[in-house]
């Protein structure tokens, strides 16, 4: 293949493995923003990943799939809310605690209800999975030249979380800066009691937010399963709810700058993949082990650089008490 | 409210009753406080101030009682509940949310429709009206953290403004500010009066009820001891008052004789993390046998200066003289200066002076176990340290006098009488102490500061640093003023007045303040 279409597809690529990142890292925005320490985004995600497969494959929609995973991934932020909002817990201890509970309860129910060795049947038929939309003369455009390719596999060809995960950032960023919502939101995670004393509910607002992640996790748990393999496995999040995390991180809580994050993570996932066992110039191959670490070599080299000048939300992990 | 009767009084609380565990914070208070007035509310830290105005903002539920609003009984659950009957609080510590604009934090609770914009618009205009109205000019675009805390106060009062406040209650509001600052609040608040709203002022500094109210209540331990025209009071009376006894305004102490200097600084700086000076190049001497005091309003580079002399924080440059050592080159913690008999009274006793959890006995020898006095060999002589504590006990009526009880179960002002025993015990050369009153009651000030001048008089330097302008004047023999990380100037106690003092805390230098 010549590099152009090299580097097309590779940019596909990372849209592809940058969305479900992005659909968490969103969610965790609207929770640390709030000042719940987004760390369950892993279990969240992977909970739903595999309630959307275990429904998919029972009832053959995608859709009764993606709604059980929304439904999951609420019920376990719900349960990080309890803890971590109404009986002011440790947040990272809750959160820790679902994403261990999950990485355990997946697998064994899969194994109990399908006894498939901890992994969902596959969906095979059309309508269990959430299928590529391609656009019209999408096909035709893809054997035209320069254009034509970037229609056909940047713009068309994904599936409508794809489109719904990208839509979702101006969206976020509309929220969070120009509505009431948006504005009590960040009050909430920088200042509290200026919430409290403001007649607002903190612990309502928090709901909120840690809800919002919930959903915007479940959708990415079914984007994971039932649009971009076709069934769950055991750890199929593979710590993609902590890189998700960290974009936030990089992104300094802002939509437009996670998004950023996202497609420079997902860039170099996508990345890694290629390079296996292609050999470069001056090195050779190089092992896979050390391709596939790229990304969080990344992550870690990044954060250690950039983070020192993110300033988090004030009061976040921080359980909120009168004081008296 | 409007269609009450305009005779019925502004606030009415009937048997207000409130308890902590076993605290009894409130008990049955009445009061009734006069529209179109400003009322004080004075009292010790701890007499239940500050709960009584927090029920009335519906912060938190009283166990009994009930609060009438312009003669009508209202149900105040919630700040939203109080909100709405047109009471308002402005707290001590601002309730802002620091990176949002000033317009944002105004309008937080009260934004006019889910989308900002609209909202915005709209309560641009009326904050206009209003700032126009009572001469409260505020950058409405700024973000909070880039403005004085005069500023901000301003900002906290034009919010309960822009909700419809009639009742505007301010807890501790001079705390922060300069003199200066305090009057020009002072006449933002009368001007609030003439134009009907009605003010609660709650604060424990005789001065401001003198200055600025109509009339004045006192609270003790939970309960109202009297209510008084302010006209017909003087400061003693109310003290009196507050106390139950009567008390000493000025502290009693012959003049200094200053002996050779003890302690040096000489150009010290320090830098936090983010690079930014926060002391400039301060240096100054401190003499055996007197005390000096270092004026200014908080926040101003005080507990840096403190901390690099303590050895709790490095200082970038600069070097301190103690005893023969130079303290910064020779890299001198904390520890080793106190072995060169370095005391040290931090400003957040709670936080850096003691350990809550530990027993008393063991908070009276904290920084000096390893004193051959306390140790028998490797072990610890239990005896000795039980018997030292009650000695200090005794000694700085700490009570209950119980060495073995947790720290932490005792009142605020036993737990500081305490650390300051500790310290002052351990006969040093020179003591830091960092606001000596705070949080500590009148009765204890007037002991913790016959303490002070006694460890002066037995020929020790003593370094106080206090937000109270009150207590520098009372206590010091010479006054540093600090302004912006940097000593403005230096006044001798005679030559020092309220306003020459205030107007060096705002930054203006020594010579033209004079």
């Amino acid at each position: 293949m010549e590099t152009y279409t090299l580097v097309v597809l590779l940019l596909a690529a990372t849209i592809r493995v940058a969305t479900p990142l992005l659909l968490a890292a969103l969610g965790g925005l609207f929770s640390e923003r709030a000042g719940v320490i987004a760390l369950g985004l892993e279990g969240m995600m992977l909970g739903a990943a595999f309630a959307a497969a275990a429904v998919s494959a029972a009832s053959g929609s995608a859709w009764l799939g993606l709604g059980a995973g929304i439904g999951t991934a609420v019920l376990l932020a719900l349960v990080i809310a309890v803890a971590g909002v109404t009986f002011r817990g440790n947040q990272v201890v809750a959160a820790m605690a679902v994403n261990i509970m999950v990485a355990g309860l997946g697998p064994s129910l899969a194994l109990a209800w399908f006894d498939l060795g901890g992994q969902t049947p596959q969906l095979n038929d059309a309508a269990q999975r959430f299928r590529e939309l391609v656009w019209p003369g999408a096909e035709a455009a893809r054997h035209t030249p320069l254009p034509g390719l970037l229609y056909a596999e940047l713009l068309s060809g994904h599936s409508v979380i794809v489109y719904l995960a990208f839509a979702l950032v101006p969206a976020a960023a509309w929220v969070l800066y120009r509505s009431r919502f948006g504005l009590r939101l960040r009050a909430v995670g920088e200042n509290p009691s200026a919430v409290d004393t403001a007649g607002l509910s903190v612990t309502g607002l928090r709901y909120q937010a840690v809800v919002l992640s919930g959903v915007l996790c479940g959708v990415a748990g079914a984007y994971l399963s039932t649009a971009a393999s076709s069934g769950f496995v055991r750890d199929m999040t593979a710590g993609k709810g902590y890189l998700a995390l960290a974009a936030l991180v990089f992104g300094n809580w802002r939509p437009w700058r996670t998004l950023g994050a996202c497609l420079l993570f997902a860039f170099t996932d996508a990345l890694a993949t290629r390079l296996q066992g292609v050999p470069l110039p001056l090195v050779g191959v190089i092992p896979v082990q050390f391709v596939l670490a790229l990304p969080y070599v990344l992550t870690v080299l990044l954060l250690a650089g950039f983070v020192g000048r993110a300033v988090a939300p004030a009061a976040i992990g921080q359980p909120y008490e009168k004081e008296r | 409210m409007n269609s009450a009767p305009a005779s019925s009084p502004a606030l009415e609380l009937r048997g207000i009753d409130k308890r902590f565990g076993t605290v009894h914070a409130n008990r049955r208070i009445s009061l009734t406080i006069a529209r179109g007035s400003i009322h004080g509310l004075i009292g010790e830290n701890g007499a239940g101030k500050s709960t009584l105005m927090n029920i009335v903002y519906g912060f938190y539920p009283a166990d009994a009682g009930e609060i009438l609003v312009g003669g009508r009984r209202v149900d105040v659950g919630s700040p939203q509940d109080a909100i709405a009957a047109g009471i308002d609080m402005v707290h001590q510590h601002f309730m802002l949310v620091e990176n949002f604009t000033v317009l944002e934090n105004i309008v937080l609770g009260a934004e006019g429709g889910w989308q900002l914009a609209a909202g915005l618009a709209r309560a641009r205009a009326r904050l206009e009206a209003l700032a126009r109205d009572y001469g409260l000019e505020v950058p409405l675009d700024a973000v909070v953290s880039t403005l004085p805390v005069g500023l901000q106060q301003r900002v906290e009062i034009l919010k309960a403004l822009h909700r419809g406040a009639e009742i505007l209650i301010l807890d501790e509001p001079t705390a922060v500010l300069t003199p200066q600052e305090a009057d020009q609040l002072f006449r933002l608040l009368g001007r609030l009066r003439d134009q009907g709203k009605t003010v609660i002022l709650v604060t424990h500094k005789l001065r401001e009820i003198m200055a600025v109210t109509d009339r004045v209540t006192v609270m003790r331990q939970g309960s109202i001891v009297a209510e008084v025209a302010t006209r017909d009071t003087s400061p003693r009376d109310l003290a009196e008052k507050m106390v139950g006894r009567a008390v000493l305004l000025r502290v009693e102490k012959g003049p200094a004789r200053p002996g050779e200097v003890v302690l040096a600084a000489r150009g010290l700086e320090v830098r936090d993390r983010r690079q930014v000076a926060r002391l400039k190049n301060v240096s100054f001497q401190l003499r055996a046998g007197e005390i000096v005091g270092i004026a200014g309003v908080a926040g101003n580079g005080q507990s840096e200066l403190l901390a690099a002399l303590a050895g709790t924080l490095a200082p970038s440059r600069g070097e301190i003289e103690l005893a023969g050592h130079e303290l910064v080159r020779e890299r001198l913690d904390a520890r080793a200066r106190r072995a060169l008999g370095l005391a040290h009274v931090p400003e957040d006793r709670l936080h850096d002076g003691m350990i809550g959890g530990f027993a008393a006995e063991d908070n009276a020898i904290l920084g000096y176990h390893d004193r051959a006095a306390y140790n028998r060999g490797a072990l610890q002589d239990r005896r000795a340290i039980t018997a030292d504590c009650e000695r200090k006990m005794t000694g700085y009526d700490v009570r209950p006098p119980r060495p073995r009880l947790p720290l932490a179960s005792f009142s605020g002002g036993n737990q500081q009488k305490l650390v300051l025993a500790r310290e002052i015990e351990a006969a040093p050369r020179v003591l830091l102490v960092g606001q000596p009153t705070r949080g500590v009651d009148i009765g204890a000030i007037e002991f913790i500061h016959r303490r002070l001048v006694a460890l002066r008089d037995a020929g020790c330097a003593v370094l106080v640093v206090s937000v109270e302008l009150d207590e520098i004047l009372g206590l010091a023999d010479r006054i540093l003023v600090m302004a912006g990380g940097e000593v403005i100037g230096e006044v001798p106690r005679a030559e020092a007045t309220e306003e020459r003092l205030g107007l060096m805390m705002a930054g203006v230098r020594g010579e033209g303040a004079a």
